[in-house]
């Protein structure tokens, strides 16, 4: 851990990781403009000097088969789905890669670190009877706007265990703004109306995580220079970690792979 | 409140079961006190710290069922559906605050206070001190996370008024914010989304009855259904419909008539229990349940608990209660049974629930294969023949000695067979003959109703009942919801109760009333005149005696 500075460097370095950040593909680090960054500490580690995990999650033998959800009790959301809508629970893309994994840095980060709230806020919808995103991250206290688009009953109910849980009904269009209040990787959201409805929010108070996609690839950027527990996590197959040393500058690539 | 009305009732089963829950209790208590609290001869005159106090009081009286740490892992808990509370996630369904929100002190206070209705959680401000409730809302707070902002409750606002065209808006607004895709179209909890229901716990959960208030769990005046559709039912499917309110979607007047309408789906007034069944004479009887003349015809409520007494137990009963109606004409009784059921059995919709089910209340069932189709079923008991004294047969489908006589209907025939029993599953069919009792049926939007017709007398009297009017009858009712995987000695059962064929009403019972009034009358006009006249041949005489004396 040689090399840290003080909190309040690293909580400015933070702020204008965030200000410069432009928010990549997997969501890593892709917070909003920090708008209180009033204290214009020099960031101790540079652009320049910032380093990166990056990575894929792997999948190896078989897997369970996405089943095909039956909405026939609700034909605005079968209509939405002309070739059937499937479960998400686990996710192998074309390349053998695992798609919904929430990768974050679960420890090795100075515990007196602070980092700003994203004025961006978060979207999850409710489309089509499926939750998009299925698997997504977001910063403590930041905002999640939960959006329904399909115009009918959606209850979205969160079922934390450090958070407080909450339960809101959404008759009709409407966006709920929602937010968390402590770290807890994963907060499960369900809707009750249609039971196969569920998602997962990885709650993190800093912005380093990411989340797999179509490629299966994730990229946890800005990063001091550390040793650091990755984790991934998911749905069905639990959790794995790796430690990963990262020197100033460095981007270095990790593999996690999941086991059918 | 059901509990209430059984305790208050003469020795039927729910009273002995009631008896036999205590003689538990006292003896499961006394093991608690006992092994748990060793009585300190050393300071019992001590006023225990309120720590202390709200421990003592959560070992001796809730810890049974709640747990030790508060986990909602008492030994009973695997025997009660809904489970009890597990306090250590800090989650409570009655509250006044919005949803996400702890609850305040006052909220735990309340149902501490009065029960949840519907659930196995009984009120407890009859049996525990001020201090003592008090007490036991601050130890049972220790076991949760409860940091953070002072909770503040929800400013409810006003009631509108309006009347039935209040209740009528709230019935579209029942439909437009889609309140019935669980608790259904008639609100009896049957709508698309109430089989896979399930609370924060994984257990399954129904979707509130909407049509008998005295079992919601938060109450169940208007007041208190706008409270729960304001600030939901916290670890339950029930959402807020708060931010309906912000968003400008709905009004909280709106909120207010959707309160109105669902109270308006329940009796004014909570039903009654009464021993007597009564079957007036009519003319002709109903033609089939749904018939319009029943609804001229006076309703009596019979209350069911769930058989635990002979293995296979039902400790989640799906049918806490029937409305039993009847009238006879001379030569047939009909009688109406009509009940609230989520499910028309066999149904695949419910396959699920019963897994759920099978596995949530696994510990006292016997294992059984959750896809074997098993109906609704209904039963009415009589006894062979009508008692001359007040013995009655066993009530659990009586004994050897004392068989019951049975009117059994089942969703998958349709139709009614009779039998004779001598204990529970131990039945044994009467063959179909000419005057056997016929059963019709209709299920609409969650509730059964069954027309059972007989003739009061019979060709072949063996083991059939023969009714009579002019006396009371023992009956009783069984009730099995087949999709809760009721089967069997898993019925939901009820206490023997009577019913009571009036008599045809003869003129004279109007004549002789007033003839004898008229007796009475001029008696006493007679009296009167003798008496006026004693008092004047006495007159002259008063002034020298005390007055006083006239009056005797």
């Amino acid at each position: 851990m040689s090399g840290w500075r003080t909190a309040a460097g690293w909580t400015a370095a933070a702020l204008v990781v965030v200000a410069c950040g432009k928010g990549g593909e997997h969501g890593g680090a892709a917070a909003g403009g920090g708008a209180t960054a009033s204290a214009a500490v020099p960031f101790p580690v540079d652009t320049a000097q910032a380093a990166t995990i990056t990575g894929r999650v792997a999948f190896t033998g078989a897997h369970p088969p996405a089943q095909r959800i039956d909405m026939g009790a609700e034909p605005t959301c079968a209509a939405k789905h002309p070739n059937g809508a499937f479960t998400e629970t686990v996710v192998v893309n074309d390349n053998g890669t695992l798609r919904n994994v929430f990768v974050y840095v679960k420890s090795g980060l100075p515990a007196n670190l602070t980092f700003p709230v994203p004025s961006t806020p978060v979207e999850i919808d409710q489309d089509g009877c499926m939750y998009t995103p299925h698997v997504f991250g977001i910063q403590v206290g930041q905002t999640l706007n939960i959006k329904n688009a399909d115009g009918l009953l959606h209850n979205i109910k969160a079922r934390p265990t450090i958070n407080r849980p909450f339960n809101v009904s959404q008759p009709t269009s409407m966006t709920t703004p929602r937010s968390f209040t402590a770290a807890e990787v994963m907060v499960p959201l369900e809707c009750n109306v249609h039971s196969w409805m569920n998602a997962f929010v990885g709650v993190r108070s800093d912005p380093y995580y990411s989340v797999t996609g179509a490629d299966g690839a994730f990229n946890i950027g800005r990063l001091p220079a550390g040793t650091y527990t990755i984790e991934a996590w998911s749905e069905h197959y639990g959790t794995q970690t790796q430690q990963v040393t990262v020197a100033a500058h460095e981007s270095k690539a990790i593999t996690f792979t999941f086991h059918g | 409140m059901a509990r209430d009305r059984s305790a208050r009732r003469p020795a039927g089963p729910s009273a002995r079961l009631g008896f036999g829950a205590s003689v538990t209790g006292v003896v499961a208590l006394l093991a608690l006190l006992a092994f748990r609290t060793p009585a300190s001869p050393h300071a019992p005159q001590q006023t225990p710290a309120p720590d202390a106090q709200g421990r003592l009081v959560y070992q001796k009286w809730c810890a049974g069922c709640h747990g030790d740490s508060g986990r909602g892992d008492g030994y009973a808990a695997t025997r009660l559906w809904p489970r009890p509370r597990d306090f250590t996630r800090a989650l409570y369904q009655v509250r006044t605050t919005a949803t996400g929100e702890l609850p305040r002190d006052e909220d735990i206070r309340h149902v501490v206070d009065e029960g949840m209705p519907g659930t196995s959680m009984p009120a407890w401000k009859a049996t525990l001190s001020s201090d003592e409730r008090a007490a036991v809302v601050r130890y049972v707070k220790s076991f949760g996370n409860f940091q953070g902002n002072p909770p503040t409750a929800i400013t409810m606002g006003s009631k509108p008024g309006g009347g039935s065209a209040a209740v009528d808006s709230g019935r579209a607004l029942y439909r437009k914010i889609e309140c019935w895709k669980c608790h259904g179209n008639a609100g009896r909890g049957d709508g698309p989304s109430a089989a896979r229901l399930k609370d924060d716990f994984n257990n399954p959960i129904r979707a509130a009855d909407l049509t008998a208030n005295w079992r919601f769990n938060g109450g169940g005046t208007v007041e208190d259904i706008y409270r729960r559709l304001r600030t939901g039912l916290d670890g339950t499917p029930m959402p807020s419909f708060n931010d309906l309110i912000d968003g400008h979607i709905v009004s909280d007047a709106d909120l207010w008539r959707v309160a109105m309408y669902v109270r308006s789906l329940s009796p004014e007034e909570t039903p009654r229990v009464r021993d007597v069944v009564r079957a007036d004479r009519a003319a002709a009887l109903p033609g089939g349940p749904d018939d319009s003349a029943w609804t001229r015809v006076e309703r009596f409520y019979l209350p069911l608990v769930g058989q635990v007494i002979e293995r296979p137990r039902n400790f989640a009963p799906a049918v806490s209660g029937v409305f039993v109606q009847a009238v006879h004409d001379g030569a047939h009784l009909a009688i109406r049974v009509s009940w609230s059921d989520q499910s028309k059995s066999p149904d695949t919709t419910w396959t699920t629930w019963r897994g759920r089910m099978a596995r949530t209340m696994a510990d006292d069932s016997v294992p059984f294969d959750t896809l074997s189709p098993f109906p609704d079923r209904l039963v009415i008991q009589f006894p062979v023949s009508a008692p001359s004294g007040m013995e009655r047969p066993y009530f659990l489908m009586g004994n050897a000695d004392h068989p019951v006589y049975l009117w059994d209907w089942s969703s998958t025939t349709g139709g009614a067979a009779e039998a004779v029993a001598h204990g529970l599953g131990r039945q044994e069919p009467i063959g179909a003959q000419p005057d056997s009792v016929t059963a019709v049926a209709a299920w609409h939007d969650g509730a059964w109703s069954v027309q059972f017709v007989r003739a009061l007398v019979t060709a072949d009297s063996t083991n059939r009942l023969q009714f009579a009017p002019g006396r009371a009858i023992p009956m009783s009712v069984y009730a099995w919801d087949g999709s809760n995987n009721e089967d069997g000695t898993r019925a939901a059962i009820g206490s023997w109760n009577a019913i009571y064929l009036a008599e045809p009403v003869r003129a004279g019972v109007y004549v002789w009333p007033v003839v004898a009034a008229l007796l009475a009358f001029g008696l006493l006009l007679l009296a009167i005149r003798q008496a006026q006249r004693a008092a004047a041949q006495a007159a002259p005489r008063a002034a020298s005696e005390p007055q006083g004396m006239e009056a005797v």
